[in-house]
This record gives C-alpha cells, structure tokens and sequence, in this order.
C-alpha cells in the first residue's frame, strides 16, 4: 500500500460536455507540500474542484487516507479533512470575520480555538468585528486559509493564493505559506506565480490541457528553463 | 387635507400593517436568499395561518392555543411542503420553481375554499384585545396597537434566531453563498429545511395574528404576497434587516397615501419602488449581483 495521505488516480472530469481533464492523477503525502502548475486553462482549479466534490469525475477514483472520496458531497468530504481555499476566496461578506470563523469551526471535529488562530494571523484578531466585506484582498486570503486552520484540516487545498495581490502581501502569505509547510500541513497549492510556488513546495505537477505533462521536484524544474517555457511560460 | 388626528391614526395603521408586513416577507426573503427559491405559496401560507387562528379560537376560544397549535401546523405544513416539492426543485430553473410553489398555492387555496366554504370568517379579537387605547387626543383600537408590540417582538425574535445562534449564522452565511457553506462541512440541505419551515412559520403567524382585525377568507392571501414582494424588492432581496425596514416603509406608504386618497395608496407604493429602483436597483440593504 501507498503512504500517501491523497491519492487521485486516473480522474476524467467534465464541466457539462467539455472533457477538461484527462486521467490526471496525482499524490500527495502526509505533511507534503505539493505545487500544481500550468498556464490558465489547464485545469488545476478543476483539479481542485473534483478533489473537494465541487466537481464529479465521470471515472477514476479519489481516496483520502485510503478512503473513497469521489462522488461524496463537499461537505462530507470537508468533515473527512479536506478543506478548499477557493480562489475567489469565498470569504462571507455580510459576516463579521469572527463569525466566517466561527462557521468554518462549527463542524469541525478537532476545531482550533479562535485564541490559536488569532495568534498565527494577528491581524484578523484586529479585524474580528470588520464584516468580511471590509477588508482587503491580503486579509481576505488570511481569512480563507484561517477557516481551513480552523478546521484543522488534514489537507488544505490552496487554488491561487497570491493572485491579485500586490507584491509586499504576497510576500507575507509566501511566509505564512512557508511556516504551514514547516508546521507538517499537507498541502496541494495551485498558482500562476511560479516562484512564489516553488518557494515552499516539496514537489511539483505540471498540467497541460488536462493531461499531467510532468512530475517532479522544485530543483529539478527550475533547472529546465525549456520545460518552464513550454508548459508555465516564463 | 385630512385631519391630524387621522393622519396619525393613519400612520398607526400604517405600523401595524408595517410590521405585519415585514413579518411576511422576512419570510419570504429568507426563503428567497438561502434557497433561491422565490416562494409564490406565500401568500396561501399566511391565509393558512389566518384559518388555524380562526379553526383553534372557534373550537376553544384561546388565542394563545390558537398561535400555539397554529405555529406548530404551520411548521408541520413547511417541513411537508420542502419535503415532498420544493427540495426537488433546487435544482431547476426559477421559472419552474415559481410555477411549482404557485401551483401548490392554489392547491392550498382551493383545499380551504372546498373544506372551509368561500364566505369570509370572522375571529374574534382576544379579551385583552377589545376596546380602544386613548392615545392623548387620539381613540385608537387596543388590539391593533397590541398587534404592533406582538410583531414587533416575534421580529425581534427572529432577529436573535438569525444573528445568536448556530442555525442563523448558516443561514446568513447560505444567503450569500449556500456552496461555499457546504465546502465548510455544513450540510446545507438540511439547513435548508430549517429555513423553509420557518420562513413558512413567519408567514403563517402574521396571518394568525391579522385574522381578527381582517375577513378571513381563502384569497385573502393574494394581495399580501404582492406587497411582500414589493417590500423585499424595496428592501433588498435576501435581506432580513431589508425586509423589516421595506415592510414598515410600505405599510406607511399605504396608509398615509390612504388618509388623502384610498385608491392611490397602492399606486404610491409601487411609484416608491420604481423609483427606488432607479435610484438603487439592489434594494435598500440588498448587495449587488446578487439572487
């Protein structure tokens, strides 16, 4: 038997007729760090979506710690320890931040206290009565990844975390994204900002066009600048 | 000009139908922001209420038993109504939501036309609720301004449901993004059930508590669905605070527009929402690019 924490084998996922990705499988191991890249379109947020329910593979087979995951609901799937930081950060914008948090920690098993997480993001304890709606795109992300802390999920699924965020922010999540990877979370973290990526991750997934194009370490890919032009464009 | 003392008579009306009002479409906008659903049964549901008041007070006299026993049908009658039609319905399109929700309207209707006869019922007001209040210069009738005090409480009830507990902080969070709920291991299906039956329980509890000062009759509910639908329209789809602000703006409307002409107060009240969405299309409280 496998080590991994995740296993997803093989999976053919569609958004309606369009087939978008094709056998893609992946691991991902306990208190690894894993990157998957690829230009926009190649499906890495659907990869994240068929991982978290959002989306159904039509075949293959998606396993958490041994178990069959796919075709649950996402919120089983989230009570089994997987939890998505979705890239539109989906944070609840009528709700304060303390309450985002609250919601997120309402069915977690083993929930942090509100204390804990306030202590490893200080500026959400700052802005714990700030409605969702209030706060910056830096703080917004914060928050996202909180409710997964909060959870104290086993795998995190972080889709473009730096995205859209000016570069001194990026800078902070890349370092809050470091000291997770150094805390023993698991983590499968899509992003365009391939440096920002390769700073904190133990291995790495190139998509292309659905396909997995390539596998390998952070070492090895930045060592192919051939390899970095033709499937990421940098 | 009307005279002052009718003027405020008016706007004391004018409250009593506000917040009976927003109890309604707190309802519905409930309903509407958590389940996307637009629920056209609405107004049968608040005539059904009317009806238990009227079945409980006739066969025992007490208006407590009647809110009591009348709650707890009106809830029965909800879980029932997700159950067996609108939980297979989340997933169609609004117009199939609508036909639905309206068909089952009329079925409720016509049920208690078929059972009940079409001949308006009259409840009689509760014991402590007879006579008129002397409100300085103005006579004013006790059990409307009891009515108002009532409301008022159930509303703030509902407010402590919605902002104090659990079940209210998935339903706010539902209203803005029920898959985003689900991603945080919150069943939202069965947060869903919750929030039918009491959107349901609301509309069913402003009927009981109208029914003595209205005929109760089987199409008493039409007109109270349509100017639900303007309150959340004027106070923004999907929002609570929205629904009790638009419900007491709209039952002002109505009744000051009354004391001058009574054929223009419904015409002013759709004049305000037009204008209003011109002016700010989301509705009072309503966020943008929403429902």
């Amino acid at each position: 038997m496998s080590t991994s924490l995740l296993e997803v084998e093989a999976i053919n996922s569609f958004y309606g007729d369009s087939h978008i990705l094709f056998d893609v499988s992946l691991t991902v191991g306990r208190n690894e760090v894993v990157a998957l890249l690829g230009r926009n379109g190649a499906g890495k947020t659907t990869t994240l979506r068929s991982i978290m329910g959002l989306v159904t593979p039509r075949s293959g087979s998606i396993r958490l710690d041994g178990r069959a995951i796919s075709g649950l609901p996402p919120f089983e799937i989230a009570r089994l320890g997987l939890q998505l930081v979705p890239e539109e950060r989906a944070i609840f914008g009528q709700l304060t931040v303390e309450e985002n948090l609250r919601l997120a920690a309402l069915t977690a098993p083993q929930a942090w206290t509100l204390d804990r997480i306030y202590e490893f993001f200080p500026r959400l304890r700052e802005r714990r009565r700030s409605g969702g709606r209030q706060l910056s795109g830096g703080e917004q992300q914060m928050l996202a990844i909180a409710r997964a802390l909060i959870r104290d999920a086993q795998v995190i699924l972080l889709d473009e975390p730096f995205e859209g965020l000016a570069p001194l922010i990026v800078r902070d999540l890349v370092r809050i994204s470091r000291d997770l990877a150094a805390q023993g979370r698991t983590i499968l973290v899509v992003e365009q900002n391939v440096v920002a990526a390769l700073s904190f991750a133990d291995r790495v997934y190139v998509l292309n066009n659905g396909h997995v194009a390539w596998e390998g370490t952070p070492a090895a890919l930045r060592g192919d600048p051939a390899l970095m032009k033709a499937h990421l464009g940098v | 000009m009307p005279s002052t003392a009718l003027l405020l008579s008016q706007a004391f009306n004018g409250l009593a139908l506000g917040t009976l009002l927003a109890l309604v479409a707190s309802g519905l906008t409930i309903i509407l922001g958590t389940l996307g659903v637009l629920n056209f049964a609405h107004g049968a549901l608040f005539m059904l209420g009317a009806y238990a008041m009227y079945v409980v007070m006739a066969h025992t006299g007490s208006w407590l038993l009647g809110l009591l026993a009348g709650g707890v049908f009106m809830l029965v009658v909800g879980v029932a109504l997700e159950r067996v039609l609108v939980r297979l319905f989340y997933q169609r399109p609004h117009e199939d939501q609508i036909l639905v929700t309206f068909g089952a309207g009329i079925v409720i209707v016509e049920a208690v036309r078929a059972y009940f006869g079409g001949n308006t019922k009259s409840v009689p007001t509760p014991s402590w609720g007879q006579g008129i209040v002397r409100l300085g210069f103005l006579f004013y009738p006790t059990y409307r301004l009891e009515l108002i005090g009532i409301v008022a409480a159930l509303l703030f009830a509902l407010y402590l449901v919605l902002y104090r507990t659990s079940i209210g902080l998935v339903v706010r969070a539902g209203i803005e993004d029920a898959r985003m709920v689900g991603v945080l291991g919150i069943n939202v299906r069965r947060a869903f059930l919750a929030v039918f039956a009491l959107g349901v329980l609301a509309a069913g509890a402003a009927g009981m508590l109208y029914a003595p000062i209205v005929s109760v009759q089987p199409d008493m509910g039409g007109s109270f669905l349509v100017e639900a639908f303007v309150v959340i329209v004027i106070g923004g789809l999907g929002s609570y605070p929205g629904a009790v602000v638009g419900g007491l703006i709209a039952g002002e409307i109505v009744s000051l527009t009354s004391a001058f002409n009574t054929a223009y107060s419904e015409v002013m009240l759709y004049a305000v929402m037009a204008l209003l969405l011109v002016l700010r299309p989301q509705g009072l409280f309503g966020s943008e690019g929403r429902v």
